[in-house]
């Protein structure tokens, strides 16, 4: 297998969305576009473990083949990236898995194999995971409940690209937050190997109440094609885009 | 892939579960929980007599990622590091489920902090001696631990022996470390990156003695560094490594057998040799006084018996 692009929309949100398109339905298009939805809500520290509106996270990350977390902000930067780096272990055996059923047989899968052999794809599939290269989109809600998280937030993308590059793949990052008041979603940071630059993208954000998540989410999509950079997108429906040929 | 989003892991497996090897058919029967990691929990179980931990986990790639790792340790001739691994298998519970599991060696032991309590201060370095030899060891051998920390080690004894366990956070040097806990990694503390070099291991080593020394972990606060210095004046458990601590934090050792040769200078110094001298002198001194005064016990009966002797002499005479 080739080397290739694993892409992410990584969303932090405190709430439920209230407008716009239903984001589990937006999640389950950009899954089948090739872009994983990762979905981190963050909890206030005295707010209860099962919060109303949080319901919403889980459902989203499972329809946009993604992983999700609920966690206080104390937790966050040991949060994001375990769960970008569990997302991407998943992309990779998902795809991996698909090479096995076309070897094996519809029927064969990861789970099915017997430990040893079991142990063997692992080790493909970790190398995948140290090796291909990541875009990871950070989409924040910026809504007013999120403002006095927003400190944590930066702290916990910086660590984020602590832990990512620390890989031998190539990382791109991108920031956008959401609400704004003339489009869904507002560039916050153009995509970026390092996360260095992140304490001058966090002015003081604070819209209004509405949270638009599904269009946000939306428009986010769309920003992994709008670069020519990084290769085309002729493998779209494929989870792991194939380069290199 | 679909993955199971409901599935929950087992934390409350009852004692006397059989639990059976889907491939392989063997059976453990569950004795009590032994402990919870970030991918699975581990049971004491029991089979033909002979006591074994069981690892059950929900996600079965980071179960067999562990297997593998353990199973590279197995590789290693001679020195043994961590558990050993005894069976991989999968568990279908009555209900339907299939759970990942791997049994291990069941290694007996104490907590670190509690094996420590009420022992001499040097103990903490001879211990953190026995974990930079098994480090060298790991690192030879192309890894490096990552996940080191306190619940991660136990002691074994006798004689007192420091032991790796959980495998979760091994990495290969060079890669991205897989797995850690903020308060021992080097990046939360400023420190260097999260890239697995020998280092990585070192800093977390220095972190698992402040903990021991202030019994508990702190958070980093708003300047790590001065966090870090100040934390580490304060404690006199520590007052023998304070320079040892700080040129790991500097990262001025690359490797385990450079901090090793600072730490056996540190525990092999003259102040320790000095407590020995002060206890030899106390000892004879107590074993000379202790002759005087069997002499003079010896004399007074010496005396008596020749007065008693006079005495009969008299009588006899007369």
């Amino acid at each position: 297998m080739k080397k290739g692009t694993l892409k992410q929309i990584l969303l932090l949100t405190d709430g439920c969305s209230n407008q716009g398109e239903d984001p589990v339905a937006i999640a389950a298009l950009a899954n089948d576009q090739g872009i994983t939805v990762n979905v981190i809500g963050i909890l206030d520290d005295d707010q209860s473990e099962q919060p109303e509106g949080l319901e919403e996270v889980e459902a989203i990350a499972m329809s946009g083949g993604g992983v999700s977390q609920i966690v206080y902000q104390k937790a966050l930067s040991q949060t994001v990236q375990m769960v970008t780096k569990q997302a991407m272990t998943q992309t990779l055996q998902g795809v991996v898995n698909q090479e096995l059923k076309q070897i094996l047989g519809e029927k064969q899968s990861f789970e099915e194999l017997p430990p040893d052999k079991r142990g063997e794809v692992m080790e493909v599939v970790e190398d995948l995971g140290e090796t291909c290269d990541l875009e990871v989109l950070v989409l924040v809600d910026t809504s007013a409940s999120m403002t006095p998280k927003l400190s944590t937030v930066k702290e916990a993308l910086f660590d984020l690209s602590l832990s990512l590059n620390a890989r031998s793949g190539n990382n791109r990052f991108s920031i956008f937050c959401f609400p704004n008041k003339m489009k869904p979603i507002q560039k916050l940071m153009d995509w970026t190997p390092e996360l260095d630059g992140i304490s001058k993208v966090f002015p003081k954000l604070a819209s209004g109440g509405i949270t638009p998540t599904g269009p946000a989410l939306k428009e986010a999509m769309y920003q992994f094609g709008k670069k020519s950079l990084f290769g085309s997108m002729k493998h779209a429906s494929e989870p792991y885009e194939e380069t290199g040929n | 892939m679909q993955v199971n989003h409901t599935k929950k892991l087992v934390t409350n497996l009852k004692r006397g579960t059989i639990i059976r090897g889907k491939w392989n058919g063997t059976q453990y029967q569950v004795i009590q929980k032994l402990g919870e990691g970030a991918c699975g929990i581990v049971y004491l179980c029991e089979r033909n007599g002979v006591y074994t931990a069981l690892k059950i986990g929900t996600d079965s790639s980071r179960i067999i990622t562990e297997v593998n790792v353990l199973k590279t340790f197995q590789k290693v001739q001679g020195k043994r590091l961590g558990p050993s691994l005894l069976d991989v298998d999968d568990w279908v519970t009555p209900a339907g489920v299939t759970y990942p599991y791997y049994v291990m060696e069941y290694l007996k032991g104490q907590e670190l902090a509690s094996f420590l309590h009420g022992r001499g201060k040097e103990w903490l370095g001879v211990m953190m001696l026995q974990l930079l030899s098994d480090l060298e060891e790991l690192h030879k051998q192309g890894w490096v631990f990552g996940d080191l920390k306190t619940d991660n080690l136990l002691v074994t004894s006798p004689p007192p022996k420091l032991r790796l366990i959980d495998v979760g956070g091994t990495t290969k040097i060079g890669r991205a470390i897989k797995e850690y806990t903020e308060f021992y990694d080097r990046g939360y503390w400023q420190g260097g990156s999260r890239k697995a070099d020998p280092a990585y291991d070192l800093f977390a080593l220095t972190m698992v003695m402040m903990e021991v020394a202030h019994g508990r972990r702190f958070e980093r606060g708003t300047n790590p560094q001065q966090t870090l210095e100040k934390k580490l004046q304060q404690p006199e458990l520590l007052k023998p490594y304070r320079r040892l601590i700080k040129k790991a934090w500097h990262g001025e050792y690359s490797y385990s057998h450079e901090m090793k040769k600072d730490l056996s200078s540190i525990l092999n110094g003259p102040s320790k040799y000095k407590m020995m001298e002060n206890r030899h002198t106390r000892v004879s001194r107590r074993k000379e006084a202790r002759k005087t005064s069997f002499a003079a016990a010896e004399l007074g009966v010496i005396f008596l018996s020749l007065l008693l002797f006079y005495f009969l002499f008299s009588i006899i005479v007369w």
